[in-house]
């Protein structure tokens, strides 16, 4: 699978390098355009946009084409996020990997499970990562944003924070950021009960970057990808020091709390089970969001 | 959406998989209607969305009329893991050989569709031993892999093809209806080897739900949350006394935690969503000022696309509407929160700078207020 720094950022000496090019699918809706913006204000070099019918048009400076091939022929991206409604999520989605698209970015929320299996299967074949659906997104802060996510609570550094939520992502990155961890990236699982890339993949893909120092994990209820990521945390003899934060110890059973993947079933998918996984592999696991960079810098002072 | 037993049987007696003889009824009038159709003896079960129901009596055999009318209001009347009965079944028992326990479920970890069998069922899945597994991708199960499940859990002679036809046509619904589970617990073997479903549990994919209209009549919400889908956010009631109001689903699961960990009860659990304008947001207070057992709203928010001016707006104009005469505790953060805080100084509202001291307050007050 293709190196994630190398596709958010390419090497050094590269032309394009920390300005990599994206597109965005469904620039001229009412959040693709907004979002267009805002990720151009951060930095983010927003190449083209696509939207069928507007072919020729402009949006804020950013030729729009009528499809994906187009675009990626015009401009040679491997990027593209996707904000179209749920319904027509699979057919944006396959026409982006179908196009050459090697990382691809996915925003809505309510896409049918089924959907996003058919598109992993694709995906698969074609060596594409898929971020989401459901993500909020992704950043290495203070170089390229791809995603909705707030600027302010993000700061360059060398923590890794992954999380299936959206909101508690800004929550403790801003808990880090005004502690003085400062965050290498950020990736948003996506509250979906079929991520593009898991807990595992995402730690995969991160863990080795040289210059990480931790890591943060950002889970809730449902499923079982935390479970997974601490036995893999163990078998793998990672090192660098990981906290980890649970949301929905409180929530009851058998409810879906908001996120289309936040329900427990019995034992499954509960907080507990994932908290006990997380001690099992020596991960201490905040109560609150504002804990984490306490237990962070704790866990630095116990491995110097 | 999790469908009812009654409404799971439907599906499958649509599909094919044979189901016994059964009427539904709501009320004793039509339930004795049912009962004279389908002849004593017979179980009476009631249809809740939670498991459990042999334990705490909801299911009951039913030999005459004299148990049949001390059994069915009692049934009717009860509840099984705080879910009220929402319907009876009236069903024919059947002479059973052995039980076997069959599903097709959404793996998520795995991403694919996976068959759990075992030739122990009628017991919840956790305790379902033996367990054959198999992966079976987008959830199409062949005659090859559905006839070694069989063999494996040791069926023979007719129940085996019995078998391959069942998972087959479960294996149909669990891809035409979108199902993330498709169980059926248990699978009775008869004494003529045929199988049939005498138990089921379907739960669909809700955001699917606009593909399957069909499916609408099982649909069950109440008014407020139903109202709360329409206007883009999500409301879950809950069993306490603080309504709480955030924006995004991970920071309210979050809050509901902090707020049970100071011994306060959730009312309510509402996302107002990355779509929230003011006017959902006022919507949304008007919902939760018809939760009658509200006595503070906790409002926790960390405005980013979300502005969380958006909220304070909406609150303003429910206070100018006197919406709300409830305490108000909140906590803002991030987007626009300075300004946010300016044009709630004047109001009821009570500010705080974190969270914690935010639900420290709104317990308190609700303690006080008995």
């Amino acid at each position: 699978m293709a190196n994630i720094f190398e596709l958010l950022q390419g090497k050094e000496g590269d032309a394009d390098y920390n300005k990599k090019p994206v597109i965005v699918q469904g620039i001229t809706g009412k959040f693709g355009s907004l979002h267009t913006k805002l990720m151009q204000e951060y930095g983010t070099n927003i190449v083209a946009g696509v939207t069928p019918g507007k072919g020729g048009q402009k949006f804020e400076n950013i030729p729009i084409y009528n499809s994906v091939k187009e675009a990626v022929d015009a401009t040679g991206s491997k990027i593209s996020i996707l904000f179209v409604p749920a319904k027509f999520f699979l057919g944006a989605a396959k026409e982006a990997i179908e196009a050459g698209i090697k990382l691809l970015v996915a925003i809505p929320e309510h896409v049918p499970v089924r959907d996003s299996l058919i598109m992993l299967d694709l995906a698969k074949k074609n060596d594409v990562i898929i971020i989401g659906p459901n993500t909020p997104g992704i950043m290495i802060p203070e170089i390229i944003k791809i995603g909705i996510m707030p600027a302010s609570p993000f700061k360059s550094g060398d923590i890794a924070l992954l999380s299936k939520s959206g909101t508690l992502m800004y929550e403790v990155a801003n808990n880090l950021t005004e502690a003085g961890f400062g965050q290498t990236i950020t990736l948003g699982i996506g509250g979906d009960p079929i991520n593009g890339t898991r807990l595992i993949d995402a730690f995969e893909m991160v863990k080795d970057t040289p210059n990480l120092k931790g890591m943060v994990v950002v889970g809730e209820i449902g499923g079982d990808a935390e479970e997974v990521l601490a036995q893999r945390i163990i078998d793998s003899n990672f090192k660098k020091p990981i906290v980890a934060y649970i949301a929905g110890r409180a929530a009851p059973k058998e409810k879906r709390m908001g996120h289309a993947g936040a329900i427990v079933y019995g034992n499954y998918g509960s907080a507990e089970s994932k908290i006990s996984m997380f001690n099992k592999a020596n991960i201490p696991v905040a109560k609150r969001p504002g804990e984490v960079a306490m237990l962070l810098a704790g866990k630095f002072e116990k491995s110097d | 959406m999790r469908l009812l037993e009654y409404q799971a049987k439907q599906l499958f007696s649509e599909f094919g998989i044979k189901i016994p003889k059964g009427l539904t009824s709501k009320d004793v009038e039509q339930g004795r209607k049912d009962a004279e159709e389908l002849g004593f003896p017979f179980v009476i079960k009631s249809q809740v969305p939670v498991g459990g129901r042999g334990k705490v009596g909801a299911i009951q055999k039913c030999h005459n009329q004299d148990e049949f009318n001390l059994k069915y209001p009692q049934i009717l009347e009860m509840s099984v893991k705080g879910e009220k009965t929402r319907a009876i079944l009236l069903e024919k028992m059947a002479e059973i050989k052995k039980e076997l326990y069959l599903s097709l479920f959404l793996n998520r970890g795995k991403r694919c569709y996976t068959i759990i069998a075992s030739s122990e069922g009628g017991v919840e899945i956790e305790s379902v031993k033996n367990q054959v597994i198999r992966e079976v991708g987008l959830g199409d199960v062949d005659k090859q892999v559905a006839e070694e499940v069989a063999k494996e859990i040791g069926l023979k002679g007719n129940s085996v093809t019995e078998f391959v036809d069942m998972l087959q046509k479960l294996s149909r619904l669990t891809i035409e209806k979108e199902a993330e589970l498709a169980e059926i617990n248990p699978v009775a073997v008869l004494n003529d080897g045929s199988l049939i479903a005498l138990d089921g549990k379907v739960i669909t994919d809700d955001n699917s739900n606009f593909r399957h209209a069909e499916l609408e009549k099982f649909q069950e919400r109440s008014e407020l949350e139903e109202r709360a889908e329409k206007s883009g956010f999500t409301l879950i009631e809950l069993d306490g006394n603080i309504a709480v109001i955030g924006n995004g689903a991970g920071l309210v699961m979050s809050t509901l935690d902090m707020l049970s960990d100071n011994g306060g009860k959730a009312a309510c659990f509402l996302d107002v969503g990355g779509g929230a304008t003011p006017e959902s947001v006022y919507e949304a207070l008007t919902l939760i000022s018809k939760i009658k057992k509200v006595k503070g709203i906790l409002v926790n928010l960390f405005g980013g696309i979300v502005k969380t001016t958006t909220v304070a707006s909406a609150f303003i104009k429910a206070y100018d509407e006197k919406l709300i005469d409830k305490p108000v505790f909140a906590r803002l953060m991030g987007a626009e929160s300075d300004k946010s805080k300016e044009m709630l100084k004047e109001t009821k509202t009570k500010l705080f700078d974190s969270v914690e001291a935010a639900i420290n307050a709104a317990v308190m007050e609700v303690r006080k207020s008995g």
